[in-house]
């Protein structure tokens, strides 16, 4: 074990189960729902075994996305608020993708926290549009032309969301540590320093030099 | 999979074209509402020939029986009662599939194969593809398709395609006792239902036309009504039915949206990494702090590499 390496716990094990169920899930569905969107992707339904096994499969699986996600909401909601300080961030967007901090930073961004809302706002699309359009078991309940406006709403808001995981993932990959905190649990002091100077100073005590 | 002699226009979730180069002749069902008596013979008949037992029902108050189209029930007589004039009309009309030229099933339907229209026009559903996400039922501007409790697969009537497929007629069209119901090409049940139009304007019904919506390019099961003005009289058939607005920006536009957005996010990621580079926090912070074995020469190089950034 390396003694020189500095650590702070970032997510406890039970919130990277809970992170990993939702990406597992969201993977199959994405895999899945595309398949159902693109004709020419028809043969993603393989990923459940046969069109019809994932036609059956992918609302189970969608509902425990959800549920495993609301976990994940009332873990985060509180320390993704939106202030003064994550406005500035997004304004200054290009200096971020430069690879240049700006602001004081608490545990989360500007560019997080937005993801964050994006996410609940897409997640609640989804479910109560993929109840709606539910066969065998809801659809029925529903009259034909919500139905039409569920399944449009269901395909625009995963849609958004896929494109917004692909973000989510380039983020991850591109803050080099990051990926530690949801695998590991841990970043490194310089990590949280650079990005979370803010939440580094919250959980160490220490300054950060600036 | 399709008999040969029903070549295939269109096929569901097919981006590319199937065979185009033979060229069978459209087929039509002509249903004549002003001869039919609702006896509904060809709703045995249909049972019949495609083995279909709708479950015994009960009588509740109207003629109707079953009351709607199910997976079992792939036609069935409608009856409304109306005053037009100051005189009252019973109006029957046998409800099922229209076939429509451009159908909203084959177009909502995700499934390569589950939903093919034949060149004759015919729309058939081709149960072992389906994979009863009941799409067709929300593509459809009839509300027609029906989910099997049995097996959660769409049905509807199919026009007696394997009938048709070697020469004869619709099981309904053999049945009708009074001629109500005739198939033939298209073109001719046009050339019939005009005769019989003329015939009924000259008889007082000046409004008597055929109900053939272009709004869905036509279909291959045409109405002639008493009053072809009003086409809700008859249990609700819509005035000018076409594919919904809703579904065709679904199977749409929003395709060649999502494509862009998925593409511009993965392609921005890419080449963002090929030209910016990863973020890193550097090590060197780690030796300012008082990390024990980072030596401060090495931090020092790191500040010089920074700042040669």
């Amino acid at each position: 074990m390396k003694t020189s390496e500095k650590l702070i716990q970032r997510y406890c094990a039970a919130e990277r189960i809970n992170h990993w169920i939702v990406a597992v899930c969201f993977v199959l569905l994405a895999i899945s729902g595309l398949a159902f969107f693109y004709p020419a992707f028809f043969w993603l339904t393989g990923v459940f075994g046969t069109p019809q096994l994932a036609r059956i499969v992918h609302p189970f699986v969608g509902v425990v996305m959800f549920l495993a996600f609301a976990r994940q909401f009332f873990r985060y909601a509180h320390h993704n608020l939106i202030n003064k300080e994550d406005v500035t961030w997004m304004m200054s967007v290009k200096e971020v993708m430069k690879g240049n901090e700006v602001g004081d930073i608490g545990r989360y961004n500007g560019g997080q926290k937005g993801m964050f809302w994006v996410m609940v706002l897409c997640m609640i699309l989804l479910l109560v549009s993929g109840v709606i359009a539910w066969r065998p078991y809801f659809a029925g309940y529903f009259p034909i032309p919500i139905i039409r406006v569920a399944l449009l709403v269901h395909a625009a808001s995963a849609l958004v969301l896929i494109a917004s995981i692909i973000v989510h993932v380039y983020a991850a990959l591109w803050v080099q540590g990051t990926i530690r905190a949801m695998v590991e649990g841990v970043v490194t002091h310089a990590w949280a320093r650079k990005h979370h100077p803010r939440w580094f100073r919250q959980v160490t005590g220490k300054e950060t030099g600036h | 999979m399709a008999l040969q002699s029903l070549d295939i226009l269109r096929r569901s979730a097919t981006p590319t074209p199937t065979p185009q180069a033979r060229n069978p002749q459209e087929v039509a069902k002509l249903i004549d509402t002003t001869v039919c008596i609702g006896c509904k013979a060809c709703q045995v008949a249909c049972s019949e020939w495609n083995e279909l037992r709708a479950e015994v029902g009960t009588c509740v108050g109207v003629y109707d029986n079953p009351t709607d189209l199910s997976s079992q029930a792939w036609t069935v007589m409608r009856f409304n009662e109306v005053e037009e004039k100051g005189k009252l009309e019973w109006l029957i009309r046998k409800d099922g599939c229209m076939h429509c030229a451009d159908p909203g099933c084959l177009k909502a339907c995700p499934s390569p194969g589950a939903i093919v229209q034949f060149k004759n026009g015919i729309v058939d559903f081709h149960q072992e593809n389906c994979i009863g996400c009941g799409y067709c039922i929300s593509g459809c501007p009839f509300n027609v398709p029906r989910l099997s409790p049995a097996d959660s697969k769409a049905y509807k009537c199919n026009l007696c395609s394997d009938r048709v497929a070697v020469g004869q007629e619709p099981a309904c069209v053999k049945t009708c006792p009074t001629g109500a119901i005739q198939f033939g090409s298209k073109e001719d049940m046009i050339e019939v239902a005009q005769t019989r139009i003329t015939d009924l304007q000259s008889r007082g019904y000046d409004q008597a036309g055929l109900y053939d919506p272009a709004g869905v390019g036509g279909t291959h099961v045409m109405y002639v009504l008493h009053h072809a003005d009003k086409p809700a009289l008859y249990s609700g058939l819509p005035d000018n039915p076409s594919i919904s607005a809703v579904v065709g920006v679904w199977k749409g536009m929003l395709k060649p949206l999502a494509t862009l957005g998925v593409a511009a996010a993965g392609l921005f990621g890419f080449f963002h990494y090929i030209t910016v580079g990863p973020n890193r926090a550097d090590d060197e912070d780690e030796a300012d702090h008082g990390t024990p074995p980072a030596p401060p020469a090495q931090g020092t190089k790191h500040k010089e590499r920074e700042n040669a950034l």
